[in-house]
């Protein structure tokens, strides 16, 4: 699966995106994030304060309790700031 | 009816209205948001806009779908810049068109409210010795959420 990085969370993580092959007990997208943030020191402080990522799978939003299956690409990213 | 572009590329304000130009329009607004510097010290070097591509292009379009749906429209334009831009330049264009102005300012409105909350889009801040990522604030989506009520429609 594809995963991207926006903003400060790509920032910390160092990298834009990564391709991944998750292990399938993995559900939902709060499950993936907390997988994610074990990858290194960089993504735990990405992943640090779940409240202020946000989510879209297939490059729609999505919740935290969001199934991750069947997924081609999941972004996560801040609350957004354009206009 | 509906025009959408996510660039790097500057607008004419003048173009873009006339291109909404429409035997049936009576009423144009035009809102245009521009790089400001929001610091006392007034140190702000440059303000660079990323997004989402795709993602940012099909939001954008779901928005004016919205807006479409909820007031009579003739057309409609936005416009959002992305890159490095600096301060006073023009970041955003929203124009629309329609019969009466009260449509008009509605929608031109209601897009601004969306787009700021709802498209994927995120501001970094160049100073003279740091850079900073501008943080969301809750207004925005306060003034997104006043809309809902009516939004039954959809």
């Amino acid at each position: 699966m594809k995963i991207r990085y926006f903003a400060w969370l790509r920032d910390h993580t160092g990298c834009a995106e990564e391709e991944l092959d998750l292990p399938k007990e993995l559900e939902s997208v709060g499950d993936l994030a907390r997988y994610l943030a074990g990858r290194s020191d960089g993504h735990a402080k990405a992943f640090a304060d779940l409240k202020k990522v946000r989510v879209a799978i297939d490059q729609q939003f999505a919740a935290p309790d969001a199934p991750i299956k069947g997924a081609s690409e999941i972004a996560f990213f801040p609350p957004v700031t354009g206009g | 009816m509906k025009f959408i572009r996510v660039s790097e590329a500057d607008f004419s304000v003048e173009a873009e209205l006339a291109a909404l130009a429409d035997r049936r329009a009576g009423a144009q607004v035009c809102f245009v948001g521009r790089v400001r510097d929001s610091s006392p010290d007034a140190d702000l070097q440059s303000l660079t806009l990323e997004h989402y591509p795709g993602m940012t292009e099909a939001e954008i379009g779901r928005i004016a779908e919205m807006a479409a749906a909820r007031w009579p429209l003739t057309g409609m334009r936005v416009i959002h810049r992305v890159g490095r831009l600096l301060p006073e330049e023009q970041i955003v264009l929203v124009a629309v068109a329609s019969a009466h102005r009260k449509a008009a300012f509605e929608a031109a409105h209601f897009i601004m409210d969306y787009l700021k909350t709802e498209a994927p889009f995120w501001k970094a801040e160049q100073r003279a010795d740091r850079r900073e990522w501008v943080e969301a604030k809750q207004t925005d989506e306060s003034a997104r959420d006043s809309w809902a009520g009516s939004i039954g429609q959809d």
